[in-house]
């Protein structure tokens, strides 16, 4: 019998394509940013009301992945901007091979920002790189302050958390005190936001958020990304 | 559940490493499971077990070996285990901590025998 070690990641054909994304992105100065959280948390409508912000000539597109319908897509191309749905049909994350494809369509080298809305789920999108510079997990006020020790993995990878649907706090026993001490147990430092995408409570500090990731990225050296 | 996807990439890897061992049949494969790689072991076991059913992998056997959440202190260098989400320095106090462990989801090793 012999025993052949192998030490190797079991998502190593995915984290290779992603690999190449975050290269391609890199080359062209582009912020990838993946969006996260559980079915109706709110990402189509943060996204809406991002895209809402922005001025007319913003290079920006959105991946928007669901297992069914283009109901988000829809939603999202009102804005003027590219907007791809991915239909996953079964399967419950999008992963690097699906963004790859989906990018076929566009000339990458014209954007500035890539928004990718993963499909509604705080479990798989956690374990598939796609070439993101960062995560950015969303919660809602209308789900469990314990959300983030359930799911630790993808508040530990996410760079952000945005709390969402806070015009709902006075109607939910839901508490931003331990909402944010729970991120924080599981992911020490974590940056948190709290909005309200129906009322517009909180959007322009994720605005800033946004310009000062850009900013970075046009500041840091390519490929550092982790 | 994402571990069929998992289980889908291991039996890749596991082929390819089979293939190019001919006339060596595959009797083992080692996984190592982070804590926060967000992947459930005993599915992900249960998926493996349904794909290599009726294949030349059916009687392989899996071993998953858990990796606890592991820090090293910025300040003081100690490395320790975290229980509880306790993410703070157990020598010197200090909350400055990075994850060195945990989040791997990685194939091992492969236990092969000739034919």
């Amino acid at each position: 019998m012999n025993r052949v070690s192998l030490e190797r990641k079991v998502l190593s054909e995915n984290d290779r394509l992603a690999a190449g994304l975050r290269a391609r992105f890199a080359a062209h100065n582009i912020l990838c940013l993946n969006l996260i959280s559980s079915p109706g948390a709110g990402k189509t409508s943060l996204l809406e009301r991002t895209l809402e912000g922005f001025p007319r000539e913003m290079r920006v597109a959105v991946l928007t992945g669901d297992i069914q319908t283009d109901n988000d897509a829809a939603r999202l191309a009102r804005f003027g901007f590219p907007v791809q749905q991915i239909t996953t049909g079964g399967t419950c994350h999008l992963d690097a091979k699906m963004i790859e494809r989906a990018l076929e369509r566009w000339d990458v080298a014209n954007l500035d920002l890539l928004l990718i809305e993963n499909v509604g789920n705080l479990v798989c999108p956690a374990s598939y790189d796609l070439g993101e510079a960062a995560k950015i997990v969303v919660l809602s006020a209308a789900e469990g302050e314990d959300k983030p020790l359930k799911y630790p993995s993808i508040f530990f990878k996410s760079e952000l958390l945005v709390l969402n649907k806070i015009d709902l706090l006075p109607y939910v026993p839901f508490s931003l005190e331990k909402a944010r001490e729970n991120a924080r147990r599981v992911h020490p430092g974590m940056e948190i936001l709290e909005v309200s995408c129906t009322t517009g409570e909180g959007l322009p500090a994720w605005q800033s958020w946004l310009e000062n990731r850009r900013a970075q990225l046009a500041n840091a050296p390519a490929g550092a990304a982790t | 559940m994402h571990e069929l996807s998992i289980a889908g990439a291991v039996l890749d890897s596991v082929r390819r490493e089979a293939e190019l061992r001919p006339g060596t049949r595959v009797l083992k494969v080692g996984l190592v499971v982070g804590e926060l790689s967000g992947v459930d072991s005993d599915s992900l076991r249960f998926c493996l077990e349904a794909l290599v059913r009726d294949t030349e992998f059916a009687d392989i056997s899996l071993e998953i070996s858990p990796s606890p959440r592991r820090h090293r202190c910025c300040d003081c260098g100690e490395t320790f285990t975290v229980a509880d989400y306790q993410t703070v320095c157990p020598a010197c106090a200090s909350c400055d901590t990075d994850c060195i462990g945990g989040t791997e989801l990685q194939l091992s090793f492969v236990e092969l025998e000739e034919q």
